[in-house]
């Protein structure tokens, strides 16, 4: 029997903190404790699909949140046009992501470095222009979510199951990318961001793992945007603000790329320093900046670089 | 069609803006057969490698490879038809453990990648070939040492364990020996002999004690040009390759 490792307890340990966090709202005596933190596991999840490919892949996107859109704005268009069913609305929701990431993936995935980083902006600034344009759905101003996704087993507008739902649905995912990561297809995926040449040389075709890899990636931040949707209630361009997509990237970077748990670590300290600092200042960034730019200067691995990983590759 | 050679390369031809750094190359490696490159440094002998290879595309000429040109495929079909090149200057991915950095080597003959149900360190289809090919190369004991831990000498034997994983038909070695002391080369040395019977080779090296221990043939490349092929006596013989070697002009 193998002793856990440290991330793995941490793993565990933050299920359980954030199991219990409801607790907290009888406390309080109000739900905002529990808004805050839903939209916490939501951004993770969206960090985390964004660490497959950043962190595992190599692959610097300046568009995710793109994807975190258009789950949103697929569920609140349905929602608009009379489909309420869960199962018809996210199947669909998360099919259109993973098309899109398809296209955006099989264009940009052909170039490298600081042009992959361009490219998938300039795709990202294109969807949110569309969805600026979409007047019968609100245009510039959003379109409010009448209702959230209906499912027969599960009641969505009862804040509490919705927030167990996002958190089963955020572990899920975590435990997915870690899996993924040591697989085949992950090995080929960390060795193509390691050491592009020798992959070649080793007959790897690189671009179509790549592709996959990105499309897992939309797919999975697609069901994000459906969960923001949802918790929201509302819809609009500014959750695909290209400053969206680099806050993304700073929670993979905070809290360590390329360790599947490190995005929530990161999600959760991004959005305690929002919360915080935006009540002392409206220029919060102005003091968030500095404290990244000291973090990352002396934590190059980020937060998750606290919890060592095992030795091997395992 | 037993005598048809392994390798063929015809007329290669490769210009760097005004430069010619292949230039008309012919060389043949027979099957089972270890044929060295050997030529002064700029001669042109990495890039020789990279084309047959298919990380640098040739600008005219032929790769005749078990019977099919592939001068123009990718690098990776190229690999996967088995070629297998080790590289001059060390590439293994060295936050990876060696056992890792050969499974990869393993995994990319075995099928698609496209497998996301185990971990490949739990496959045992991926790890014993893995671990066969570092005990061959003596690095059986390192296996759980991540690549960047390990000393040069043996980042260069897991290179090579990298590209016998592979169960290439042919080997291009670009300098096994780079950066290597005496001890490490002759170990090496011992390594490639025991291979040579097993494999056919395209051997790039400097150390003409290597060169004299291992090769069949020997093709001498000055300038781009072969200028001589023959055994490893005839070559030491001959006129041309003191000249272009010692700098022995007009005897």
């Amino acid at each position: 029997m193998r002793r856990p490792s440290p991330r793995l307890l941490l793993a565990c340990v933050l299920f359980i903190l954030l199991a219990l966090a409801p607790i907290l709202t009888i406390f309080v005596g109000n739900d905002y404790p529990l808004i805050v933190l839903t939209r916490v596991l939501i951004l993770a999840m969206a960090a985390v699909s964004l660490d497959l490919i950043l962190g595992y892949g190599g692959m610097v996107s300046l568009g995710h949140a793109a994807f975190l859109g258009l789950g949103a704005y697929a569920v609140g268009i349905m929602t608009t046009e009379g489909v309420t069913s869960g199962l018809v609305q996210w199947p669909l929701a998360i099919l259109l992501t993973a098309l899109v990431a398809l296209v955006i993936g099989a264009l940009s995935l052909r170039t490298r470095g600081v042009y992959f980083i361009l490219v998938t902006l300039a795709f990202a600034q294109m969807i949110y222009f569309v969805s600026v344009g979409l007047d019968a759905y609100g245009g510039e101003d959003g379109l409010v979510v009448p209702t959230r996704s209906r499912f027969s087993v599960l009641d969505l507008s009862d804040r509490t199951s919705f927030y167990f739902l996002c958190l089963v649905l955020l572990f899920a995912a975590i435990a997915f990318v870690a899996h993924l990561a040591r697989t085949r297809f992950g090995l080929v995926l960390r060795g193509a961001a390691m050491n592009e040449r020798r992959m070649r040389a080793l007959g790897f075709p690189v671009y179509r793992y790549r592709l996959a890899a990105f499309v897992i990636a939309g797919a999975l931040c697609g069901l994000a945007g459906i969960l923001l949707a949802n918790h929201s209630e509302f819809v609009s361009p500014s959750i695909m603000n290209w400053g969206r997509s680099a806050d993304l990237i700073i929670m993979v970077v905070l809290g360590g790329i390329g360790s599947a748990v490190g995005p929530l670590l990161g999600a959760m300290v991004f959005m305690l320093a929002e919360e915080t600092l935006s009540h002392l200042t409206t220029y919060w960034q102005l003091i968030f900046g500095p404290l990244i730019l000291i973090f990352v200067r002396f934590a190059r691995s980020g937060l998750i670089g606290l919890f060592p990983e095992r030795s091997g590759d395992g | 069609m037993a005598d048809l050679p392994l390798l063929s390369v015809k007329r290669l031809l490769k210009r760097f803006g005004g430069l010619i750094a292949t230039d008309h190359v012919d060389i043949d490696v027979g099957a089972g057969e270890t044929h060295a490159l050997i030529g002064p440094n700029g001669a042109g002998k990495t890039t020789f490698i990279a084309q047959i290879q298919g990380e640098l595309s040739p600008d005219a000429g032929a790769i005749i490879f078990s019977g099919r040109d592939i001068a123009r495929e990718a690098a990776w079909r190229r690999a996967q038809q088995g070629l297998a090149r080790s590289f001059q200057i060390t590439s293994v991915f060295l936050q990876f453990t060696a056992l890792t950095n050969v499974i990869l080597a393993v995994q990319a003959q075995a099928g698609h990648s496209f497998r996301i149900r185990r971990a490949a360190v739990d496959e045992p289809a991926l790890v014993e070939p893995a671990q066969a090919a570092l005990a061959a190369i003596g690095l059986g004991d390192r296996a759980h040492v991540r690549a960047v831990a390990l000393s040069h000498g043996e980042q260069r034997q897991l290179e090579l364990a990298m590209a016998l994983a592979m169960r290439p038909k042919l080997l291009l070695l670009d300098e096994p020996m780079a950066g290597m002391g005496r001890q490490d080369t002759a170990r090496m040395t011992e390594i490639l002999r025991k291979l040579k019977t097993q494999y056919s080779m395209l051997l790039v090296e400097h150390d003409m004690s290597a060169v004299e221990a291992l090769a069949d043939r020997v093709s001498v490349l000055v300038a781009g040009r072969v200028v001589a092929t023959g055994s490893f006596a005839q070559i030491r013989a001959d006129a041309h390759v003191r000249a272009a070697y010692l700098g022995e002009k007009h005897r």
